[in-house]
């Protein structure tokens, strides 16, 4: 469980976040939508503990992250961010293997070779492993680093939860990645220690795919609740201006396209 | 996984070899050549701990002995560092002097031949190196208060990169001014301390520089995963629980201490910084533990055999090793660029 409280925050006199309160419960994928300079990342970013609120509180589990050690969070706390630029020929098997630096000191234990085995396997890069990170496409890159945040919260903890933060993960994905990762997404977020949080631009993929959906509107909170309840012309027209038109799939299932 | 890390391995083992027969090498020639036996009477003369001895033992213990730790170390100081600098910054551009410690080492040694002379307290053997080191740290802290002060509060590269060329640019002039109202013989002292030389070796430097550098050198294989992780980002690195303000700042006085020693007794020694860790990165990849202990190894096997060819090039006068790590260096590095598959 993941909870924001009046969260305030300003990149010098400029205010992007207006008292966001929201809380994400486990066992959900949760997804961000909003438009252009809504305050997304921002948002994803105060609560992963990368910037500090000017006001307001994050708390995991009911304990506020703001005088934890990195470490400590790094142990249960993985962020994917939107591009990973690596200037020098690392390793992929490295580059996934990094996800555990936070559970080792020296030399990986068994364990750890284990668990970026298990990852790698899951997210379909393990015949990348001895290739050169910057030789990779930027879906494979995005894949690889996939592994490695999942690699670095694989294993239940004997106690308190495990969080998950995205930041446009679909980025450099095709359309069949895209469902694929949505799908790896819910199935890594369906444990109930499990809070998945992401960023995403597509409204339909989101509306599909997500538990829970908040909207961002100018550093604000425009509408939460699931699919069903947030997606309405109102508050889609609100926030980005379109039209949503919803239609049925040939299974029964309604989808949304926008105008 | 264990194919690469049995390569690294490889690696590591073949630049000691290296290192142990470039030292081997550049004791045995020179403007006087000893033979293998009579390198191996004055070692064990030199580890008896017997003194006096014959000429050519004096010369085997007291200079090239000496002068040839002195390379490993230095040459050790500059390839570590130009590692850390490069992983700090993510730039495979980046070379210790970049930040200004070369240029303020040189600005301070250069008040010193001034004003040392002016004020008359040339007595101890440690005031210039002393100059020096402090003129390096200097300029070094000078370029990060700048570039920490400025927009955003984080040490971009450019920012870095620029702010080190216009402090560079400060402390030149300051050396060109500090030349152009010297006297002539501490004008030619400047000179020669810019270009870099090894010739004044001896037990006492080799001490300093070498636990410097072995302290340095351990201290920065510590921090080698943290290091890692900096490589794909300071938010990265700050996910996956590394504390990088605190990191840079370790990691930048370890470099500082190191280069800001050893260039304090030997003079400006450019590009081995620089090289050193391209060519490692093209070998075995850019995993810090490999690469720092790696460039320890190879910048002294590169630094000794430099000074070999500056000793023996025009013998019996000697060149200064500056001059030969640039012009080896330059055309090296050009070529390394073209070949790289560097991402800039």
């Amino acid at each position: 469980m993941i909870e924001a409280r009046g969260i305030v925050y300003a990149a010098g006199s400029h205010r992007i976040l207006h008292g966001v309160s929201a809380s994400f419960a486990p066992g959900r994928l949760h997804l961000i939508l909003g438009p252009n300079g809504a305050g997304k990342s921002t948002l994803v970013k105060v609560l992963a503990r990368l910037l500090r609120p000017g006001a307001g509180q994050v708390l995991y589990g009911g304990a506020d992250i703001a005088g934890q050690s990195e470490r400590a969070l790094a142990e249960r706390r993985a962020v994917l961010s939107q591009a990973v630029e690596i200037a020098f020929p690392l390793w992929v098997h490295e580059v996934v293997m990094m996800g555990r630096y936070p559970h080792f000191s020296g030399r990986p234990a068994a364990r750890d070779l284990a668990v970026v085995a298990e990852v790698m396997d899951y997210c379909d890069v393990d015949g990348l492993a001895e290739r050169s990170y910057p030789t990779l496409s930027g879906g494979e890159k995005q894949r690889v680093n996939f592994a490695r945040v999942l690699a670095q919260i694989w294993e239940p903890r004997p106690e308190g939860g495990r969080y998950l933060f995205l930041d446009e993960p679909l980025t450099f994905l095709d359309i069949g990645h895209q469902i694929d990762l949505m799908r790896k997404l819910r199935n890594f977020g369906a444990a109930p220690d499990v809070t998945v949080i992401g960023v995403v631009h597509d409204l339909a993929l989101a509306a599909r795919f997500a538990d829970q959906l908040v909207i961002l509107h100018q550093g604000a909170v425009l509408a939460a609740g699931t699919p069903a309840a947030v997606m309405t012309p109102e508050t889609v027209r609100a926030a980005f201006g379109v039209e949503p038109v919803s239609m049925a799939t040939p299974d029964g299932r309604q989808h949304l396209v926008f105008e | 996984m264990t194919a690469r890390r049995s390569r690294t391995r490889a690696v590591l083992v073949a630049l000691t070899a290296a290192m142990i027969a470039a030292a081997l090498v550049s004791i045995r020639y020179g403007a006087l050549d000893f033979s293998w036996r009579e390198m191996a009477s004055a070692t064990a003369a030199l580890l008896s701990g017997r003194t006096g001895g014959t000429l050519d033992e004096r010369i085997f213990a007291e200079l090239r002995v000496p002068r040839a730790l002195l390379c490993l170390f230095v040459g050790a100081s500059l390839g570590v560092g130009g590692t850390l600098m490069q992983a700090l910054f993510r730039n495979p551009i980046v070379e210790p002097g970049l930040v200004g410690t070369s240029s303020g080492a040189a600005f301070g040694a250069a008040l010193f031949f001034v004003l040392g002379s002016a004020l008359g307290f040339e007595a101890s053997p440690w005031a210039l190196p002393l100059a020096a080191c402090a003129g390096g740290v200097l300029a070094t802290g000078l370029v990060f208060a700048l570039v920490q002060g400025g927009p955003g509060g984080r040490a971009s590269v450019a920012a870095l990169l620029l702010t080190g060329l216009a402090v560079n640019a400060l402390f030149l002039s300051g050396i060109g001014f500090l030349t152009y109202i010297a006297r002539d013989p501490q004008a030619r002292s400047i000179t020669f301390w810019n270009l870099g030389t090894l010739s004044a070796a001896n037990w006492q430097m080799v001490e300093v520089v070498g636990a410097a550098t072995v302290a340095g050198t351990l201290l920065a294989m510590r921090y080698a995963k943290p290091l890692n992780a900096l490589l794909i980002g300071d938010d990265e690195a700050t996910y996956l629980g590394v504390n990088v303000g605190r990191l840079k700042w370790i990691v930048l006085a370890v470099n500082v201490g190191m280069v800001a020693i050893a260039t304090a007794f030997t003079g400006v020694i450019g590009f081995v910084g620089l090289i050193v860790p391209h060519i490692l990165r093209m070998i075995g990849g850019a995993d810090n533990r490999y690469l720092i202990p790696a460039s320890a190894l190879l910048g002294g096997t590169l630094l000794t055999l430099a000074d070999l060819l500056a000793r023996v090039a025009l013998r019996p006068a000697e060149l200064p090793i500056g001059i030969v790590t640039s012009v080896v260096g330059v055309p090296v590095f050009l070529s390394l660029l073209r070949r790289g598959r560097y991402a800039f």
